[in-house]
């Protein structure tokens, strides 16, 4: 067994890692409107509303909208911001996208189907909003149960990177979804539909036109070295 | 205000009323927004006094009628199923008179093969209409044999008490069989008229609402399945969905011939 105590006599929690320290309140962060749901429905079903089984619906797929456009807006604000450690959030933003698309789901196979398997699958089959989101729940699937480490392993760090490529097919169909759903205010579709234009943009500038203009700078750096080399 | 009226035992459903609170609290009226909630946020501005419906068109006493005067009219309660094209539903103790019997002060000619509502347009206290969202006023329409239906009537109140504004104050139609959008709401234009009138929702997706309307459990919208429907404030949609909201007894002679997957 590793001592809580690292070498400086200070407790390992409390010394250099506040990516460590700051995880388990984002963790029940990214949990509260899950506990937010249950808590009314066992105490409160006033507060849902008068249509319940809808604002349910309404707020699983919006969290789950927003931890996948989160999950993407970890590597710009990382170069953004030059803060690197941002990297160790992503993981937990994307299974919680997950988290929150199951549930979403889930509500979606009880409430509104009362889980009657052949109308969902005739649902999925005729229906362009219920078969794009359930795709994107599907693509989701895979990327979840490989997110741990062993799986980065087993599967080799390039060959996961290609996989997980996939989240931006998901963010696509979510967006779709939501806009193929609504009837007539398209607000949030648009404004979910921004940002991921925007973080995919982003991505393309950076791939393209950045990295022609980062090169001149790179080979200046290596022949300045600064006093840290 | 309280609006004592005797309930019509023999055109009401014994299904209990959804709580007040639901039908005052989720109403779709786009004239203030889009969201459930706004009608009942926002519609306490809307000038619901004086009140005029011009009444026009084919026939013989084209008029302005004074929503005293359809006060005056004989009101009866209704508790009435309420089935909207989103797949919820209610159950609401209207208090109204049979469109009929207004109607009837007026005349129409054998011209008057249908009816078409036109509903307010107050644009300084409706934030929908001022955002365009949709083409307003909003306009929705009746064949004339289910214009004087004896179920059809003019809403007035809601409750034992007079139509609170979001649910369409101080008029409003109600046709308990069809989706709720056919029930246009805070009315002040009723015009007989011989050719179809387009609704609003026609004009804005013809293929997803048709002119008809009615309740079909066999007749999908276009993006969801209208076999089952959701009682609110229930968490499942559990209750399967009737031909005609359950009155096809009344109605379904209506239809007698038609194709109901054509004319949905």
């Amino acid at each position: 067994m590793r001592s809580a105590r690292a070498a400086d006599g200070r407790f390992a929690w409390a010394t250099s890692d506040p990516v460590r320290a700051l995880k388990p309140l984002v963790f029940l962060l990214c949990l509260a409107p899950a506990l937010l749901l249950v808590h009314d429905v066992l105490y409160d079903p006033e507060a849902l509303g008068a249509n319940p089984a809808e604002t349910i619906e309404h707020v699983t797929g919006d969290r789950s909208m927003q931890f996948l456009l989160g999950t993407l807006a970890i590597t710009p604000l990382r170069r953004i911001t030059g803060w690197g450690k941002l990297i160790r959030f992503r993981r937990m933003l994307g299974l919680f996208a997950f988290f929150y698309g199951v549930l979403h789901l889930a509500a979606y196979i009880a409430f509104d189907h009362y889980f009657d398997v052949p109308a969902i699958l005739a649902d999925i089959v005729k229906r362009p909003f219920v078969t794009v989101g359930f795709a994107a729940l599907v693509l989701m699937t895979p990327l979840a149960v490989t997110s741990t480490a062993g799986w980065i392993r087993r599967l080799g760090a390039q060959n996961w990177s290609r996989l997980h490529k996939a989240v931006y097919a998901i963010a696509v169909l979510g967006v779709l979804h939501y806009w193929w759903l609504v009837k007539r205010d398209l607000t949030w579709p648009m404004i979910y539909g921004a940002i991921l234009a925007v973080l995919l943009g982003w991505r393309v500038w950076n791939e393209t036109l950045g990295r022609q203009r980062r090169r001149p700078a790179r080979v200046r750096a290596r022949a300045e070295p600064g006093p840290a080399e | 205000m309280k609006l004592p009226a005797a309930r019509n035992a023999a055109f009401s459903t014994t299904d209990a009323p959804t709580a007040k609170k639901i039908i005052t609290g989720y109403n779709n009226f786009y004239e203030f927004g889009m969201g459930k909630s706004d009608p009942a946020a926002s519609a306490s501005k809307m000038s619901v006094r004086p009140w005029t419906i011009e009444i026009g068109g084919a026939v013989e006493k084209p008029r302005t009628i004074g929503i005293e005067e359809v006060m005056r009219l004989p009101l009866e309660e209704r508790v009435y199923r309420f089935r909207c094209v989103e797949a919820w539903s209610m159950v609401a103790p209207w208090i109204g008179v049979e469109f009929n019997k207004l109607a009837a002060l007026v005349g129409p000619t054998s011209k008057a093969k249908y009816v078409r509502f036109t509903s307010v347009v107050q644009p300084s206290v409706m934030s929908g209409v001022r955002a365009e969202v949709i083409d307003f006023p909003y306009v929705e329409g009746l064949r004339i044999d289910e214009a004087m239906h004896p179920l059809t009537i003019l809403a007035v109140g809601l409750y034992g008490e007079t139509l609170p504004n979001q649910n369409g104050a101080p008029v409003r139609v109600i046709v308990p069989w069809k989706y709720g959008f056919k029930s246009a709401k805070s009315i002040v234009r009723i015009d007989f008229v011989e050719d179809q009138p387009r609704s609003t929702w026609m004009k804005l997706q013809p293929s997803e609402y048709g002119f008809y309307s009615n309740v079909n459990p066999a007749v999908d919208h276009p993006r969801w399945s209208q076999a089952r429907e959701r009682r609110l404030p229930d968490f499942f949609a559990s209750t399967p969905t009737l031909p005609f909201n359950g009155y096809a007894d009344q109605v379904a002679s209506l239809y007698a011939g038609m194709d109901l997957k054509k004319f949905f």
